[in-house]
């Protein structure tokens, strides 16, 4: 269960990201963000996945308030949360597998399990026959699947992605979104962040809206 | 657990080779300026090692002479005996009889005719002393203490070789220590600078590392590798540079020593100092990409 109380978020220059927000995302549920951009969508994202910190209220994850963790234990808390950049962050000098490999190289798996793991992970997201490729020769398409390949891989509880279909034409957005699916009904709790209205058409799930920094809207759709 | 770890460091080792073989000309190069700069001071060092088997062989080991009274008695020359025998900064003795003084004097000087006009044996009973310690100021005092044994006329230290052969080492010393300190300072600045382009091309990596899980341990292991690997590299570079600079001049020394008739041959460095040598350079590399990773890593945090 994820549960945040009265948090904020203001920029070293000022810039507030995110005031006073509650909001409370249990185990297994997918939850929609959505809002224009710089509505504070990628920030509430990032308070969650402890890559940013709030500047003030409590973000509490299965019981643990990471607001109040130490910067050392912070990594083993990354450890458990799978996150899906909207700038991929692939490493374009390392081959598809060797992307994927990371997170499990940085937890310490033998490279026997990692490879599995990692064909599974690549076979999951349609990449397994470019595992030896690198990134840079594949579609826009692939690279975000590759970034889902990694997201993925060391199994984590928590799938966090942030408008992971951005610049995707409408059938590879479906592609992808059928794929988040997937993830929720193994019993992963999804967020994803988007602004794109179609791929909430005929959405059944919770959707959450942000206006400038203020939660405006948060409704299950029927 | 242990596994893991073991696994971790798999990855930092063949990472940093990775890195290494990316720029081998570069990598090879600054291994080359680390082997070259650390040879000068571990250069003479070695020079200086050898310095008492060159002593060795021309003799310049310290003596004290003990010239004893006339009258001396045979039991005087049994009491110092006993003494130089008991004292343990005496390393070996040897004791001149007047007879033998005067013999040796006929025979080196070809003074002969004079000896035999002389009425009694004008030479005293002598002791010649080589000490333990090389010390000057250390001889000098044991000098001064034997100048107060019964019986003795005179104890003479000849000093001046003794002495130029102390400050010479110790200027070679301090010539070691000061070179070595300042080429230590360059190569930990090398390695700083080298660590520091590294960080700075592969922020991207760090970045990624950082935000799937990577402690700071993890991301500073490869880095720190590298500036080891790299010192090692170099301690063996500056050890292949002084064994062939020693092969050379050995052989040079040798062919003027013939000349001399001497025999001598520089010796090469020991296992021991090949070992503090690795060690250190190694330590050296280690040291700069630690302080590099220290000042710079913290730069880099996701956003």
């Amino acid at each position: 269960m994820i549960q945040l109380r009265h948090v904020s978020k203001r920029f070293p220059d000022g810039y507030m990201a995110l005031s006073n927000v509650d909001l409370t995302i249990d185990t297994g549920e997918m939850v929609f963000v959505t809002g224009h951009s710089g509505a504070g969508k990628s920030t509430l994202l990032k308070l969650i996945a402890t890559i940013e910190r709030p500047t003030s209220g409590s973000i509490t994850i299965n019981g643990h308030n990471i607001a109040q963790i130490k910067p050392a234990a912070l990594p083993f808390l990354r450890r458990k949360i799978g996150f899906v950049f909207q700038d991929h962050k692939l490493l374009f000098d390392r081959t598809v597998f060797e992307n994927v490999l990371l997170p499990l190289q940085i937890s310490g798996f033998d490279r026997n399990t990692a490879t599995s793991r990692i064909r599974a992970a690549l076979d999951k997201v349609g990449l397994l026959s470019k595992e030896n490729v690198l990134p840079i020769t594949l579609s826009g398409g692939e690279q975000q699947r590759l970034c889902i390949a990694r997201a993925v891989v060391h199994r984590p509880a928590i799938l966090i992605a942030d408008e992971p279909t951005g610049n995707l034409d409408s059938a590879y957005a479906r592609d992808i979104m059928a794929m988040f699916f997937s993830f929720h009904q193994v019993g992963v709790t999804v967020l994803i962040a988007t602004h794109d209205a179609n791929l909430l058409e005929d959405n059944k799930h919770r959707v959450i809206a942000l206006q400038q920094g203020k939660l405006q809207n948060d409704q299950r759709m029927a | 657990m242990i596994s893991a770890w073991l696994n971790q460091h798999w990855y930092a080792f063949s990472l940093t080779i990775r890195r290494f073989l990316s720029a081998p000309i570069t990598n090879l190069l600054s291994i080359l300026v680390m082997g070259i700069a650390i040879s000068l001071p571990a250069g003479i060092f070695a020079l200086m090692g050898n310095l008492p088997t060159v002593s060795g062989q021309i003799s310049i080991s310290p003596q004290i002479s003990l010239f004893l009274k006339q009258h001396a008695t045979q039991d005087d020359i049994d009491l110092i005996r006993t003494k130089l025998e008991e004292d343990k900064l005496v390393a070996s003795y040897q004791f001149v009889s007047k007879d033998q003084a005067l013999y040796q004097l006929q025979l080196d000087n070809g003074l002969t005719e004079a000896v035999h006009n002389l009425a009694h044996n004008p030479l005293p009973d002598a002791f010649v002393v080589e000490t333990q310690d090389v010390r000057v100021d250390i001889i000098d005092q044991l000098r001064a203490d034997m100048q107060t044994w019964p019986a003795i006329e005179h104890a003479q230290f000849d000093s001046a070789w003794a002495k130029r052969l102390e400050a010479l080492t110790n200027f070679g010393r301090m010539l070691v220590l000061v070179l070595l300190t300042l080429l230590s300072i360059a190569i930990i600045a090398v390695m700083f600078n080298t660590i520091r382009l590294q960080i700075l091309t592969r922020q991207t990596e760090i970045e990624v590392s950082k935000l799937v899980g990577a402690t700071d341990a993890f991301i500073r292991r490869p880095f720190l590798y590298f500036g080891a690997l790299q010192g090692f590299a170099g301690g063996v570079t500056a050890w292949l540079i002084i064994t062939f600079v020693l092969q050379i001049l050995s052989d040079e020394l040798r062919v003027i020593a013939g000349l001399y008739a001497m025999n001598f041959q520089l010796h090469a460095i020991g296992y021991g100092d090949t070992i503090s040598l690795l060690l250190f350079t190694t330590w050296l590399g280690w040291l700069g990409a630690r302080a590099s990773v220290a000042s710079h890593l913290w730069q880099i945090e996701p956003r």
